[in-house]
């Protein structure tokens, strides 16, 4: 059938904001659904709040909303743009809970929108499981029977929920309906447990509604992907099996494509029942997700839960197989069956087959605990990591060795090496705990005498894949006591993904003799190529992956290539913003002729879609891998170039070593990136220009960190010499905290000594991305950050055009920006964050890279500095790229523009995922330490109403009237009186902690005084303010931090004010900035109707 | 690893091209056609297939023997294949219906095979170059005298190999439930789920060898006639060729299988011809083109039929046509023969029995009982 000639336009709901279980996964398919149905010549629109997207591109819409993706914001897009359609399906969760809301709203019907993909039944049976269990039971026409669920009851109460327990028996499952990757969901084994976890659940779920359920604690667990087009063909895409086994998200388990522990008579139960779910949901077109748990002693399986929409898994299982499930189900959300659509990469074969796989592909999550100190570590059915990485490999051995180490986590590799944990006791019960880092914990019993049957017997993970681990252990055995490493035993030792690191480790070698003897002996691993069908027709795409085998299949070249290396697993402080630098620098330099050659291993992005560049490595970012794909390279063409300042740290901190072995690293020279990193070099950059930077000194211990914060003054911000996204920072006011720091927060030695800086309080904190080709600069954005200096600046929010700065401070900033720029030697971008405090511009730090930041500048200027970037690092000068119209023919990004939006960017964080030990929120206190995950973009005219759009991405509405309750610690309060005057002319009523009431009233402000939580209930039972908070009693929050702390730490009465907050998912603001930023927003939407507006709108205003 | 693993074994293809590896399975040598199956699960099935008799087999699926051998999964009473081709063997099985591992069962069976080689660049060989003959050994590792062995060896073109795998004497599958139908299936290497799928749908299967008479057959008073799946060469199956046209003379209705489907294009009037490397795998795209939907099926021929798609073709037994197709290279997947409007006889070249392979296909029993249900 062809394509739907009935509907002209499409709405696509994007997922907005990176958070946990819900990540850039939903870029790649929202980017492959907008170009599919652009190719089908498709009006589309575009909604997500997410700038840091491929697909918020202006070119891959027609009309692109960066608007929040809320049911009132989706509602005036579509009252603007009329589409015929809306494709929920791309989006998460979060499209589809928007799409059921327009529905139940009546905004579909009343604007005449047909829901495509996956209609609103489809997503109610999949989602609400009493709906779901029906439909499981009634397919009494799958052979060998109707499947099973897991036996269970929904419930609305608390007591409900005790009931269902006893009928049950502990430990029980509980699932709150509709909620994010699992939030809330997980194993009850006490009443207590039971009980808390009761009301957590019932108050995450949207329709407060938990599912109590029999456990099946330790079953194998399986996942399918189902397609499935509008003529009924319906196939499996790909079998993933879970390592870890039920009771652990599949989003936070160790995952192996495909399936290998099943015969074909099981597989085929599972298929069978696949086709008979996706058929009885009734999703008519489009892919789905169905999660199976099969019990390793008798078989029995249980259908667990289905997704009516491409998910994490379809991304991963597009990745792993060659098989673009997105792509396939726009095309057959319109109409088109699989069989008319062509296999990409055979090119001759259709999209109506079942991949098969000659490779073994694992998943290895990553997490980001140390982030949270305080959360607890257990890995559940609710799901905490933040990023995954893929590799493949021609045995399961050695794709989870590439796997550990494209995690980029010096203790994720096997410890292969040295003296073993002698009490197998303790090794056995911690790894009964399924956490981060448990597999390594498995290879250590192991090494330390543990049988298969004993780890079996306390992990319940399966015994082939303990015994693929007895295996390695047996051969670092082997390679340890060999006489001599020979050719054989390095060949075995690599064909099981032994790194050189680790082999040298064993063998008491540096990393490069090992690496050195194997290329003697002409041991390289040769690329095969991932092509859906295992060799049975010849690839047309050139998507690759390493393994030490015979043949290799890289074709040989005329163009230049130009390998560009990607920034591996999504973490907090690199995430989806690097991977946009890296797409946009291929999408360039393929259009300027290079052959383009991708390097990277985080299955979710955009950058390891095979369509992205013209070749693909899926390889880990290390020295070995990378060192390897250039020589594969090199044989097969010229090598113009390798670009490693647009992955962020990953791919930076690679490139001396690369250049040192001869690789042409192009822009900024490796020794300039030194330049900017160390410290005191930079200082003789920063003295050259004349530039001032806060006074700082090295410590090795405590005594002269005290030293040296004596000079300089408290407030002082310390931190280790090296960090990534802010870790391990603290900003401290006294010698007490001092000490504390130094002798828990990190241990400071020579080699690695602890940096004191200045801390500039009240300083009005500036980030500036900034093209410089030699002569030069282009100034691409100055941010202004809302929040003060000593919040991270991926944590702070920002506007864009700066909302206080003049053009006098502006000047200055471009000539500083320039005068570093010149002295560092950049080539490209960099990003320098500066502090204005009194009238001084401080230097902060500088990186010469692209930024987090340039993605949100890119979309708020309609300038795209990454690809002007990569032009740049090839040879082009800013004068030729201002002649090609790709940057502003005069001035830059900072000049003043009449008509231009104001672009806040509003962090989003992940403090609802996380608790502690004894089931507690953890403290949602912003500091130097970053701790989100993603970035909203709020696009207005005015600062107020941009803002206000912000925080309804990211937050949800401001209220624009209610009960506001503040608590504000005593140096903030003279800043705090007059928005807090604002609100309360407004309406809004105050409530107000002793106080901060008696300081509102003499001011002239109403409030009404509320007891502290360490007070206690009152005589009559009067409530405190965390009693009223839990009880909806409060719409607005502004409560900043009492005291000065460092670390995770603050004092009882804010936490649990804090915490109350985000359980009630109340807006809360812990700083005077972000209040004041709120109260604009607030006063903005209160005065006028909020519009929404495309990027393709705007550009026109730019112009 | 252990001393074992360690035993070299070398794979020769007849063009030359040589493999080196671990000795896998029994100790010995092995010689038959290189053909590579795709699947990614089912290798017991593979290995107990008749079809594969003569064949050395080479999975692309990298882990084989996870589940270990079964008591109930074997397709046959023995493994046929004639060598097998592997790269990494699991160590250890899993699975709790799980006997004895895969290694032990080709050790007690007596078959050679090969572990550790590129079975990757060996198939992208196969592809390119099409099926041809190969040469295993775990004795000599002279890949110039096992070449040598492989060049003398039987061609599969021109080979009849029915009858190595028929059964000697009839034998009755009873169905399952109340009697139905009665069909005699003459075993050209009959794979156990077919009988089974059958008996379930009431019917009393009679499997005979391959050599039966049909006057033997006529008193059976069948309701039905199956011709199974089998190897070898089409071609030389003059013999089974000549039954089978008897059967659609007198009128009985006709379901075949694989090679079952070759012979009933050869009995219309068709040609078969060789295909270059052929299907071996369980997720091959056909369509109904009838219908227009796409069945997700398993294969196992090398051989295929040559008829003209599209339009019907006028035979002594009424009138045939295309039915089924591969939509990724267009060979015909199955036939149909219509009598007045009215079905007679049909056929697929692809295995609805599956075992191993996805049940998608499995409605052609019923459209079997069907058939023979319309003629009473």
């Amino acid at each position: 059938m062809p394509r739907r000639t009935d509907i002209q336009s499409i709405l696509v709901i994007g997922s907005g904001p990176i958070v946990i279980g819900q990540a850039c996964e939903f870029d790649y398919s929202g980017t492959q659904a907008c170009r599919v149905l652009k190719e089908e010549g498709y009006r589309v629109i575009l909604v997500n709040s997410n700038p840091a997207t491929i697909m918020t591109d202006p070119e891959l819409a027609d009309a692109t909303y960066v608007e929040p993706i809320t049911p009132e914001f989706v509602e005036r897009i579509i009252a603007q743009e009329r589409p015929d359609a809306v494709l929920a399906t791309m989006g998460g969760q979060t499209a589809l809970n928007v799409a059921v809301a327009l529905a139940q709203r009546g905004v579909l019907e009343k604007y005449g929108v047909e829901l495509i993909g996956a209609n609103i039944d489809a997503i109610t049976r999949g989602e609400d499981r009493e709906a779901f269990k029906r439909v499981i039971e009634s397919l009494t026409d799958v052979p060998g029977g109707a499947p099973e669920v897991a036996r269970s009851v929904i419930c609305h109460t608390v007591a409900e929920v005790e009931a269902a327990a006893d009928q049950l028996g502990l430990p029980v499952v509980l699932r709150p309906s509709y909620t994010l990757g699992g939030v809330g969901s997980g194993f009850a084994h006490d009443r207590d447990e039971l009980r808390r976890m009761a009301q957590t659940g019932l108050d995450a779920s949207p329709a407060t509604e938990v599912l109590v359920e029999e456990s099946v604690l330790g079953w194998k667990e399986f996942e399918l992907e189902v397609m499935r087009d509008r003529q009924d063909n319906t196939v499996i895409v790909c079998s993933i099996e879970n390592l870890d086994p039920m009771g652990v998200h599949t989003g936070d388990s160790i995952t192996v494509a495909p399936a290998l522990t099943l015969t074909d008579r099981e597989y085929q139960r599972l298929r069978d029942i696949g086709l008979a779910v996706i058929r009885a949901v009734g999703v008519d077109t489009g892919g789905c997700n169905i999660q199976f748990a099969v019990n390793p002693v008798d078989g029995r399986v249980i259908v667990i839960e289905m997704n009516p929409r491409v998910s994490r898994s379809s991304a991963l299982a597009s990745k792993a197989t060659g098989f673009p499930i997105a792509k396939i189900a726009a095309k057959v959300a319109v109409g088109y069956t699989l069989d008319e659509i062509r296999n990409d990469i055979t090119q001759e074969t259709p999209a109506s087959f079942e991949p098969t796989l000659d490779y073994v592909v694992v998943k290895v999550p990553r997490f980001a605990f140390e982030k949270f100190p305080t959360a607890e570590d257990t890995l559940t059915t609710h799901m905490k990591s933040v990023g995954e990485v893929m590799a493949l490999g021609r045995n399961f051995t050695e794709a989870l060795g590439k796997a550990l180490r494209s995690l980029e986590d010096p203790r994720a590799p096997f410890v292969l090496h040295g003296p073993v944990e002698p009490d197998l006791d303790h090794l056995l019960a911690t790894i009964a705990r399924p956490h981060d880092g448990r597999l390594g914990q498995v290879v250590q019993a192991l090494r330390a005498g543990a049988t298969v049957e004993q780890v079996h017997a306390v992990t319940a993970i399966d015994p082939w894949f303990l015994d693929q681990l007895q295996l390695l252990v047996d051969l670092a055995r082997e390679l340890e006591t060999a006489p001599d490493l020979t050719v054989e035993l390095l060949r075995r030792a690599k064909r099981h993904g032994l790194s050189d690191r680790q082999i040298g480790l064993i063998r008491h070698l540096p990393e490069a003799v090992v690496r050195g003897l194997r290329w003697a002996l002409g041991l390289h691993p040769v690329y095969k190529t991932v092509d859906t069908c295992a060799a049975e027709f010849a690839a047309r795409t050139p998507y690759h992956y390493s393994t030490y085998d015979e043949e290799t299949e890289v074709a040989p070249r005329t163009k230049p290539a130009v390998l560009i290396l990607g920034s591996g697993p999504n973490r907090i402080g690199q995430g989806i913003e690097f991977d946009y630098s890296c797409v946009h620098a291929a999408m360039v330099l393929s259009e300027q002729g290079y052959e383009t050659v991708m390097v990277n291993c985080n299955p979710e992005t955009v950058s390891t879609d095979y369509d992205t560049s013209d070749r693909l490595y899926f390889e880990p970012l290390t020295e070995e891998d990378v060192l390897e794909v250039y020589r594969a390279e090199l044989a097969a063409g010229p090598v113009a170039g390798v670009i490693v300042q647009l992955g962020g740290q990953t791919p930076l901190k690679l490139a001396q070593a690369l250049k040192d072995a001869g690789l042409p690293i192009v822009g900024t020279s490796p020794e300039a990136i030194n330049l900017a990193e160390e410290r005191g070099a930079f200082g003789q950059v920063l003295k050259a220009a004349n530039l001032p930077a806060p006074r700082y000194g090295m410590a090795t211990g405590f005594e002269e960190a005290r030293a040296i914060a004596a000079e300089i003054g408290y407030p002082v911000l310390v931190r280790p010499s090296y960090v990534l996204g802010g870790r391990g920072m603290a900003i401290v006011y006294d010698d007490v905290t001092l000490g504390a720091y130094v002798t828990e927060v990190t241990v400071a030695t020579a080699d690695n000594p602890i940096m004191v800086d200045k801390f500039l309080d009240d300083a009005v904190e500036i980030d500036v991305d900034a093209l410089f080709d030699g002569e030069e600069l282009y100034v691409g954005g100055v941010m202004e950050h809302i929040e003060e200096a000593g919040v991270h600046s991926g944590d702070s929010a920002c506007s864009l055009p700066p909302i206080t700065l003049g053009e006098e401070v502006i000047d200055r900033i471009r000539r500083s920006t320039e005068a570093i720029a010149r002295g560092v030697g950049v080539r490209g971008l960099i990003n320098i964050q500066y502090a204005l405090a009194g009238d001084t511009l401080y230097v902060l730090e500088a990186n010469p890279r692209a930024s987090r930041t340039v993605p949100f500048v890119s979309k708020a200027t309609g300038t795209q500095l990454a690809k002007a970037a990569a032009l740049i690092m090839l040879g082009d000068s800013i004068a030729a790229l201002r002649a090609q119209g790709r940057l502003r023919a005069v001035g830059d990004g900072a000049s003043p523009r009449a008509g231009g939006p104001t672009a806040v960017k509003e962090a989003v964080m992940p403090f609802n995922r996380f608790r502690t030990s004894d089931g507690r929120s953890v403290d949602v206190i912003l500091g130097p330490e970053m701790k989100s995950t993603g970035e909203v973009m709020g696009l207005d005219r005015s600062f107020g109403v941009a803002f206000a759009k912000s925080q309804a991405a990211s937050y949800g509405s401001l209220p624009k009237q209610g009960r506001f309750f503040v608590s504000v610690a005593n140096p903030d309060k003279r800043h705090a009186v007059f928005p807090i005057m604002t609100l309360a002319t407004m309406g809004f009523e105050i409530l107000a902690t002793a106080g901060t009431a008696e300081v509102l009233r003499r001011n002239g402000i109403p409030a009404t005084t509320v007891r502290k939580y360490a007070e206690g209930r009152g005589p009559d039972g009067e409530p405190t303010i965390v009693d009223t908070i839990l009880d909806g009693g409060v719409d607005l929050i502004f409560n900043t931090p009492r005291g000065h702390t460092a670390g995770g730490q603050s004092r009882q009465d804010g936490y649990e004010i804090r915490t109350a907050a985000v359980l009630r998912d109340i807006p809360y603001i812990t700083t005077v900035q972000g209040l004041m930023a709120a109260v604009q927003g607030i006063v903005a939407a209160s005065r006028e109707e909020v519009g929404v507006r495309s990027l393709q709108s705007w550009a026109e205003d730019l112009r | 690893m252990n001393a074992h693993q360690e035993q070299q074994a070398i794979l020769v293809l007849e063009d030359g091209r040589t493999f080196h590896g671990q000795a896998y399975g029994a100790i010995g040598e092995a010689f038959g056609e290189a053909v590579f199956a795709t699947g990614m699960s089912g290798y017991q099935e593979t290995l107990t297939d008749p079809s594969y008799r003569g064949q050395v087999v080479v999975q692309t699926a990298p882990h084989i023997g996870n589940t270990g051998w079964n008591d109930e999964d074997d397709e046959s009473a023995r493994i046929w294949v004639a060598g097998y081709v592997v790269r990494d063997p699991a160590p250890r099985p899993s699975s709790w219906r799980s006997k004895r591992p895969l290694e032990a069962e080709l050790v007690r069976q007596g078959i050679v095979g090969i572990a550790g080689i590129d079975t990757r660049a060996l198939t992208r060989h196969l592809r390119e170059r099409g099926a041809m003959r190969v040469g295993l050994s775990s004795v000599t590792l002279d890949a110039a005298a096992l070449l040598d062995q492989v060049l003398a060896s039987p061609q599969m073109a021109g080979a009849n190999l029915v009858g190595d795998v028929t059964t000697a004497q009839p034998y009755v599958v009873p169905p399952v439930g109340g009697k139905r139908f009665t069909v005699v299936a003459v075993d050209l290497g009959i794979k156990a789920m077919t009988p089974t799928l059958m008996a379930r749908r009431g019917i009393e299967v009679h499997v005979v060898p391959a050599s039966t008479p049909f006057a033997d057959i006529a008193a059976l008073q069948p309701d039905g006639v199956f011709f199974s799946n089998g190897p070898g060469d089409p071609a030389t199956a003059d013999a089974e060729v000549a039954l089978l046209r008897e059967v659609l003379a007198a009128g009985i209705p006709f379901f075949g299988i694989c090679f079952g489907n070759q012979l009933f294009g050869r009995a219309l009037g068709f040609g078969t011809y060789k295909l270059k490397y052929g299907h071996r795998g369980i997720n091959q795209p056909v369509q109904d083109l009838t219908t227009g939907i796409v069945e997700v099926t398993a294969h196992n021929h090398g051989f295929a039929v040559d008829a003209p798609r599209g339009h019907d073709v006028a035979t002594p037994y009424g009138v045939a046509r295309v039915s089924h197709i591969d939509l990724n290279d267009d060979v015909v997947e199955g036939l149909e023969l219509r009598r007045d409007g009215r079905l007679v006889g049909f056929s697929v070249q692809y295995h609805p029995e599956a075992a191993a392979g996805p049940h998608d296909a499995a409605y052609l029993f019923d459209r079997f009982t069907d058939m023979m249900g319309g003629h009473r």
